[in-house]
């Protein structure tokens, strides 16, 4: 079979081994290999435009990596993501200006403070569960906001902070064809990382935590420790995604950290698929690339003779908002188990393709 | 005379539970007054109707009550010379004793290996395949079995639970209802496992159960509760030839059938302390 190099249809793991891969075959691997080798080309081809989608898919997509462990690896849940996710954008644009420590150094030291905050209010999450949980950190995502606004120390207050591009041995990546590279590479790091995490000891613990946390605790897992842990690798998640965030901007204003950011990152992870890692980058793919289909396919109805009607131009725009919390209805209906799911459907069908069962 | 004491040695209970009362929100008490003793390298099992007291008994063994808002609030347990009644559920397995639960509660979207492995969470050691290869030599058809541990059968999930407990290397297993939901003959062969893990292992074992035949037949002694309190013990072959556990529990008895209004007027002998 692997001499093959092929996948023989139908799920013929015959071991445990196969089971716990990352690639399950060969192809899986040079094929991924291969994506990322066209990706690292993508610059020369393609124009800013879908560049700026894909760095944004990138720094979206580090942070709903991140909600995706806490939410759907270790079932505890977070409405405050997006002020986390904040909290990284300005920790770093701070860290950098204050301390004039190196950006590259800056965006890990992010993550490591917002890993800090997350884990101070995640602490609620060692005696509450569920909705009450959900409504705690509620109270993080306010109060994060709030500090946003008052410390001035910290974010520049109303003003906004201004983060300097990254920097590397004298070579600045202030332009998108060259922070698409970081983007790329911490994607790609963060990803594997989460991969990785999932398949160790500590990842089974967060499972076990989730699906029966009485058996996970006589087993001798200590669920106070997990339950703050996944916050705090959530959080390192959020905040290496906003300092990314911040330094390709260049700019960072406290009015964008809402709870309708916090919504979006839930969105994300649950149109991707609840614990799994491949499905949370297919819902942040799926979330970023929605409003962008929509304006595109507003703007072919504009051109139209349907254009000529000033009610339809100004309903476009309704549609459109309209349209995505209908898609995402629509999805938790027919696709409760998210994105990654029917991949696997689709790759089924197309394995048998034309004898199913 | 030395030959007694060191038969009295072998014999040293490992864990014992002495004149326990548990109360549930303060307010149920459904423990009066328990007390077992577990002897080195036995399997004990606790027979007894629903509602006695036998998973209480167990989840105040393995530290669970806490989280059900239950207290010992009365007498102690020891676990080889040491008080456990108020340590944590995770110390407690640090400690030894590893408790298969009812219902099995495996992690059903975890593939049956990950599953063996999260049962070594408390270890460190370079040895835990070598354990998941003896771990499938008990069970061998687990070893076949890829995929999420979910779609095993109710027998293969209890077998696999089992299995995870024997990762841990714990000293004692407290098993609650292993026969729960499986078919006799299934049954039959978990049980076999059982006596087979625990003379090959020399893993204690306390054997909570419904099913008192196969139970009995397992143990090497055995204590019968009732009503939060412990009404008879023995040896199997006391308590197979005891005519009140044959009635109650194995079925049979005497060959006449008796009328209900005799077993009303039953009384059980009280197992004072």
């Amino acid at each position: 079979m692997s001499s093959l190099a092929m996948r023989p249809c139908g799920d013929f793991r015959t071991s445990y081994k196969q089971d716990n891969t990352i690639f399950e075959t060969k192809t899986i691997r040079w094929f991924t290999a291969l994506v990322i080798g066209l990706a690292c080309f993508a610059p020369f081809i393609l124009d800013a435009y879908y560049l700026t989608l894909f760095i944004q898919i990138s720094y979206l997509g580090i942070a709903a990596l991140g909600l995706n462990i806490l939410v759907g690896f270790t079932g505890q849940i977070s409405l405050g993501h997006g002020a986390f996710f904040g909290f990284g954008a300005f920790a770093s644009a701070w860290l950098n200006t204050s301390f004039n420590i190196p950006v590259f150094i800056c965006i890990p030291m992010a993550g490591f403070l917002t890993m800090a905050v997350g884990m101070m209010f995640g602490m609620p999450a060692a005696r509450i569960k569920g909705l009450y949980l959900a409504i705690a950190t509620l109270a993080a995502q306010f109060i994060i906001e709030d500090f946003f606004g008052r410390a001035e120390w910290f974010s520049g207050g109303s003003a906004g902070s201004m983060a300097n591009p990254v920097e590397l041995f004298g070579f600045a990546f202030d332009t998108d064809e060259s922070f698409y590279y970081i983007a790329l590479f911490a994607l790609v790091f963060m990803y594997i990382w989460g991969c990785n995490l999932m398949r160790s000891r500590d990842g089974r613990a967060f499972v076990a935590v989730r699906d029966h946390y009485l058996s996970a605790e006589i087993m001798g897992v200590k669920l106070n420790k997990y339950r703050l842990l996944s916050f705090g690798i959530s959080s390192f998640y959020a905040g290496i995604g906003g300092a990314m965030y911040a330094h390709y901007l260049g700019y960072v204003s406290a009015e964008g950290f809402t709870i309708f950011m916090s919504v979006q990152f839930l969105a994300m992870v649950i149109i991707g698929g609840l614990g799994s890692i491949k499905g949370t980058l297919m819902g942040v793919v799926f979330m970023v690339l929605l409003p962008e289909a929509l304006e595109g396919g507003v703007g072919i109805m504009k051109d139209t003779s349907w254009g000529n009607i000033p009610m339809v131009v100004d309903g476009l725009a309704y549609i459109k908002e309209m349209a995505i919390g209908l898609v995402i209805i629509l999805f938790l209906i027919f696709e409760p188990e998210g994105l990654a799911h029917r991949w696997q459907q689709i790759k089924n069908y197309w394995k048998f393709y034309p004898f199913s069962y | 005379m030395a030959e007694a004491a060191a038969k009295l040695e072998e014999l040293s209970p490992v864990l014992s539970i002495n004149n326990i009362e548990v109360v549930y929100d303060e307010v149920i008490q459904v423990l009066r007054g328990v007390s077992i003793d577990v002897p080195q390298g036995q399997i004990v099992t606790l027979l007894g109707p629903n509602g006695a007291g036998k998973s209480t008994t167990l989840k105040a063994i393995s530290g669970l009550l806490k989280t059900e808002n239950g207290e010992v609030t009365k007498g102690d347990i020891s676990f080889m010379g040491q008080r456990i009644d108020s340590k944590s559920a995770e110390d407690v397995v640090r400690d030894g004793i590893f408790q298969v639960m009812e219902g099995r509660r495996i992690i059903e979207d975890m593939t049956v290996i990950e599953n063996l492995k999260l049962g070594a969470y408390t270890r460190s050691d370079n040895e835990i395949n070598q354990d998941i290869e003896m771990v499938f030599q008990y069970f061998p058809r687990l070893k076949e079995r890829t995929g999420l541990a979910g779609y095993l059968s109710g027998g293969e999930q209890q077998m696999l639970a089992i299995g995870r407990a024997m990762m841990a290397r714990p000293k004692m297993i407290c098993l609650d209802e292993p026969s729960m939901g499986l078919s006799p003959l299934l049954v039959k062969e978990v049980f076999g496992i059982i006596e087979k893990i625990n003379k090959e292992q020399g893993i204690t074992m306390l054997l909570v159960e419904q099913n008192a035949n196969y139970a009995l037949k397992a143990a090497d002694y055995g204590y019968i509760m009732e009503g939060g309190k412990i009404v008879l013990d023995g040896t199997k072959e006391q308590l197979l030839n005891n005519e009140d556990v044959k009635e109650f529990y194995l079925g049979g008895g005497n060959e006449t059938r008796k009328s209900f209004k005799n077993l009303k007027s039953y009384k059980r002998r009280k197992r004072w302390l």
